[in-house]
């Protein structure tokens, strides 16, 4: 069901390989091995994938038709209606259906609009960290060498820093906002797409269309994006949903340590930190954010790992 | 081996370098360091005064020299909010940190292990796909959720744990379960993975043809290879670990390196943050390191590649 493609082969890098956890599934090789019918047919069949699409699918909806489901408005406070509790405690009622923060926020209001805070931060640092570390990774794997040492160079000064703490020093040095989050998460995330597009792009390389390519004279542009990247593209997707759900763990973190998105907007991060004063007598509070999270990111994973299991069939057991 | 140790470690040598470098800049892009000693509202003749004094007026690549030669010889400057060495503050929280990752580490093994050697065994089994399970839910949890959860059952349900500090080793169970269940899922697929393909090779079935007991197969033939990958990625992990200390150790209020970090970038003391990071990831330079090394000379097809 889940990582198991990769046989442990005794890694000559261990953080590279570490970081290329998620990916070293050997290739599909050429067309025939995923044929698009037989994919869909895997996809729909693999439960783990159906699951996560499902969680993944319900939020993007409640994020998207936010403003039209929502019975509060999410900024709007009354302090006459404080830390009402949710309606499945005796007190609750169908008014507030996850009743009020501190400040007599409606929390249900506040939690859908949460949702459209963490996708877009997953999204956007996926995309952010997604460019830097498959350029990076596809001239590596391509030109190997010289240029190969010199990015793998890159990639293991990038892991030698801790993520959390660089993230939280420069955002504390710049200023915390939603945009500020993004482009330091994007810029400090690129890692794992580097590794993996890399050992990718180097399996590739050597495919027959590739040398046909050559010889036929097309540019080195043209065979890195029109015959290499189609073909590591299955790799690419996994990476880019399993790292989606890590920027949403991190960002929440950030927010939930001070650092990131910025009151009043509802990440459910920061509603977790707000909350934790309120918690030993109102644990909803942080557990409604939490599970929300929680569903999000476990959705997210289900939705990586499914996709792996069905674009590398081979190495499963 | 000695030509493949060589090369490894001169890249490790590099990288250091390299986040030396990149530690100076952040601590210089932090703003004039200059106004910072000298307080806030001081006057523009102090300021001056104090660069000149600190040799902030010359070059940046001498600057960068100095600072470097200095940090070698384990002079880390001075913090600005607690008016303190650094180095001292530093090796005074070192200790509590390091305990907290050997927990966390021991923890995550002694969960991951026999679930990985379960899961393999009886794969695709009821324990099999429970394992899997945890380890994919595992990883979903926002770990400082989690934690505040365990707070809400140890310390004020069942009152068996302190909520904050650092003082006994009670204050080390909560902090210890939150940041070691975070690395547990990959080494526990590890170890599985190792298990399957151990499992079904040659010499395990000669052990099994042998009438050995399954227990001495599994244990002492099978798991002893299966285990080798394990440290490295272990090695890694703990670094990774050290990063993971500043959300937990915050939120525990554990006096440790993390939450020394921490405090020292909400009161914008860079010094300390700069030489937290330089030990952090010196420290996963040095265990990605011996990882390779330790992997090379167990197996000497690494060292040819």
């Amino acid at each position: 069901m889940v990582d198991v493609a990769s046989a442990p082969k005794a890694p000559p890098n261990a953080a590279l390989e570490t970081a290329a956890e998620t990916a070293a599934a050997p290739l599909p090789t050429g067309a025939g091995a995923t044929t698009p019918p037989s994919t869909l047919r895997r996809m729909f069949r693999h439960r783990g994938l159906t699951i996560g699409a499902f969680l993944v699918g319900t939020i993007i909806f409640v994020a998207l038709f936010a403003p039209l489901i929502v019975p509060h408005d999410p900024y709007a406070q009354d302090l006459t209606r404080r830390l009402i509790p949710p309606v499945w405690y005796e007190k609750g009622s169908w008014a507030h259906i996850f009743g009020t923060d501190n400040l007599g926020r409606d929390y249900f209001s506040r939690t859908l609009y949460g949702a459209q805070i963490a996708l877009l931060i997953g999204f956007s640092v996926m995309i952010v960290s997604g460019f830097i570390g498959s350029a990076l990774g596809l001239i590596a794997g391509y030109f190997g060498g010289k240029v190969d040492m010199v990015v793998t160079f890159f990639i293991t000064t990038r892991l030698a820093m801790p993520v959390v703490l660089v993230a939280l020093a420069v955002v504390a040095m710049i200023g915390s906002s939603l945009f500020v989050v993004i482009a330091v998460l994007g810029l400090l995330k690129w890692d794992r797409f580097a590794v993996v597009m890399r050992s990718a792009t180097m399996q590739v390389r050597s495919q027959e269309y590739v040398s046909a390519a050559q010889a036929a004279g097309a540019s080195t542009w043209r065979i890195v994006i029109g015959e290499i990247l189609p073909n590591v593209m299955p790799h690419l997707i996994v990476v880019a949903t399993v790292e989606a759900g890590s920027a949403i763990l991190l960002e929440a973190a950030l927010s939930f340590l001070g650092l990131g998105v910025q009151p009043p907007l509802p990440s459910w991060g920061l509603m977790i930190s707000e909350a934790k004063n309120f918690m030993f007598f109102s644990f909803w509070l942080i557990a409604i954010p939490g599970t929300a999270l929680a569903l999000l990111v476990l959705g997210v994973n289900l939705l990586g790992d499914g996709l792996r299991d069905v674009f590398a069939p081979g190495g499963r057991s | 081996m000695l030509a493949f140790a060589a090369k490894r470690s001169a890249l490790a040598l590099l990288v250091a370098f390299a986040v030396s470098i990149i530690a100076f800049t952040l601590l210089r892009m932090s703003g004039d360091i200059a106004i910072a000693i000298a307080g806030e509202g001081a006057r523009s003749e102090d300021i001056a005064m104090v660069r000149e004094a600190y040799g902030l007026d010359r070059p940046l690549f001498v600057q960068y020299a100095e600072w470097l030669f200095k940090t070698l010889r384990g002079d880390l400057g001075q913090s600005i909010f607690f008016k303190t060495d650094v180095a001292t503050l530093i090796m005074a929280k070192l200790p509590t940190t390091l305990m907290l990752g050997l927990f966390s580490i021991m923890f995550a093994l002694a969960l991951s292990i026999p679930l990985g050697v379960l899961a393999a065994v009886y794969a695709g089994s009821i324990i099999d796909r429970i394992a899997l399970t945890v380890a994919v839910a595992g990883q979903a949890l926002p770990n400082f959720f989690f934690a505040l959860c365990l707070i809400i059952v140890f310390s004020i349900q069942l009152r068996w744990l302190p909520v904050s500090g650092s003082g006994t080793w009670k204050h080390f169970v909560m902090p210890t379960i939150a940041l070691g269940y975070y690395v547990t899922p990959p080494i526990m697929r590890l170890v599985r993975a190792g298990m399957m393909e151990v499992l079904s090779s040659d010499y395990v079935r000669t052990a099994r043809a042998k009438g050995l007991s399954p227990a001495s197969v599994i244990f002492k033939h099978a798991l002893r290879n299966a285990l080798v990958p394990v440290v490295a990625l272990t090695a890694v992990q703990l670094g990774f670990l050290l990063g993971g200390s500043i959300v937990i150790e915050t939120i525990f209020a554990l006096d440790g390196l993390g939450y020394l970090a921490y405090q020292s970038i909400t009161h914008k003391d860079f010094p300390i943050t700069q030489a937290v990071l330089l030990l952090l990831s010196a420290t996963y330079v040095f265990l990605t390191l011996l990882s390779d090394l330790a992997n090379a000379w167990l197996d000497p097809r690494i060292r040819m590649a």
